[in-house]
């Protein structure tokens, strides 16, 4: 089951080329740029683990696409890969854009647990087939 | 370079392209002028930077007509004794490289050794990767370039700096453009022993010292620029300062002319308090043979901080 978190999760996943112009336009904007990773996929997992620092002086796409390149050499494969975007002006001070760049390439997908409790009333959890696998030997 | 040639179209064979039409419009003109403009002398760099500009304008022309230009390399060594416009120049190139389309943001990081060499194992290749990450799209000046390579620590971290930068100069050639510079001797020594950066850099600038006219010149614009001007007798003892001061040690060609101009206003504003008078306009912007004259240069000493004991 693909992963569909953050924006263009619906599209085909984004060339290179794609991702830098995505970049480009963040650093435009004055958004530090961040590379995160995981191998978790849950939703609720917000906090990825961060490579390296976010980005904040880097002026050019080639920088962070050069960063990207580094963390799939280590990443890639067993890994989610993600791209966000913080945009640190005053009452914006979150994420603006955030989008997955790699992803395994097999995603088991999710289990829908339905608990009963009191009576007929249903609590409903989301688990992840890959995460049942300890950390770092998930895909 | 590639981001350019998919916005240019492909030509027919038979079209022409005017390459001096090319010229004009990527607003080379006025870099190129205000370059005459505002700097002195450096004729042999001038006359390079417009070589290199006429052979990306070529190389923009053959992609026009479908013909496989690949990338040239443009990294760059600029040698020269101190205060001749390096950096300056640096700072230009960036700017025709970007006019040219050949960087894509035309910013100029400059560093020195400690900017890229860490303190500890391990250190170095992330601080150095930082650099290279900020300048992309730009061009990265590594002032004082020999500082990187220590031959005589072989622990010197320095190498390995060397070895990521030689890396990327090779592997992202269209995202960065790297410029060298350090004095003559020193460079050709660090060139010797690190022949990957020989093949690396394409374009060697030798930066000429200035001649004693033009020192003037340079003393000239900088006065201006701080809206003073040299009475009669002051330009006069300030030629004969370019004179003896040209033959003593530590002497940095325009950077030894600002400083003695800084002097010579330190000594103008000193007159100007201790006469106790009121002040026209026109005390407020001229300096004085007198300032001049005070320089320990004239009396055999040397003019500067701190005072060299003979």
């Amino acid at each position: 089951m693909r992963l569909t978190q953050g924006a263009f999760s619906f599209l085909p996943d984004l060339t290179d080329a794609q991702i830098a112009k995505q970049v480009q336009y963040c650093i435009d904007k004055g958004w530090a740029v961040n590379i995160e990773f995981t191998d978790d996929p849950h939703p609720r997992n917000t906090y990825w683990e961060m490579w390296g620092m976010p980005m904040f002086d880097v002026k050019d796409a080639a920088g962070i696409v050069f960063e990207l390149n580094e963390c799939r050499k280590a990443h890639a494969g067993h890994n989610y890969i993600r791209v966000s975007a913080f945009d640190s002006t005053h009452t914006w001070e979150s994420l603006r854009l955030s989008f997955i760049t790699d992803r395994p390439a097999d995603e088991p997908g999710f289990a829908l647990e339905r608990q009963e409790v009191d009576g007929r009333a249903i609590r409903y959890t989301t688990r992840s087939y890959a995460a049942q696998r300890p950390e770092g030997t998930r895909y | 370079m590639n981001a350019l040639i998919d916005d240019v179209k492909t030509a027919d064979a038979t079209e022409a392209v005017d390459l001096a039409a090319e010229f004009n419009n990527s607003g080379l003109v006025e870099v190129f002028d205000e370059l005459d403009r505002d700097l002195i002398g450096l004729a042999p760099v001038k006359k390079r930077l417009r070589e290199i500009a006429a052979l990306l304008l070529v190389d923009r022309a053959r992609a026009r007509f479908g013909l496989n230009a690949v990338s040239p390399t443009l990294h760059m060594s600029f040698t020269g004794n101190p205060g001749t416009g390096k950096t300056t120049v640096a700072l230009r190139m960036a700017e025709i490289l970007h006019r040219l389309g050949y960087v894509r943001k035309g910013h100029l990081v400059t560093v020195t050794r400690d900017d890229l060499v860490g303190q500890y194992i391990g250190h170095t290749a992330p601080k150095t990767k930082e650099i290279l990450k900020r300048a992309m799209g730009g061009v990265l000046f590594i002032d004082e370039a020999y500082y990187l390579y220590r031959p005589e620590n072989e622990r010197d971290y320095g190498q390995e700096a060397i070895e990521i930068l030689l890396q990327v100069m090779e592997n992202q050639r269209d995202d960065l453009v790297v410029i060298l510079a350090g004095y003559a001797d020193r460079m050709e020594r660090f060139f010797m022993a690190n022949p990957g950066f020989r093949s690396r850099v394409a374009h060697h600038i030798d930066f000429p010292d200035y001649s004693q006219g033009e020192l003037f010149e340079i003393g000239g614009r900088i006065l201006a620029g701080m809206n003073y001007k040299l009475s009669a007798e002051a330009g006069e003892a300030f030629t004969r300062y370019i004179e003896l001061r040209i033959l003593q040690p530590h002497f940095a060609n325009g950077r030894s002319v600002r400083n003695a101009l800084d002097r010579a206003r330190l000594r103008q504003a000193n007159r100007l308090f201790a006469a106790g008078k009121p002040v026209t306009a026109e005390d407020l912007v001229t300096i004085l043979a007198e300032d001049i004259l005070v320089s320990r240069v004239f009396s055999g000493g040397i003019d500067s901080y701190p005072p060299i004991r003979s």
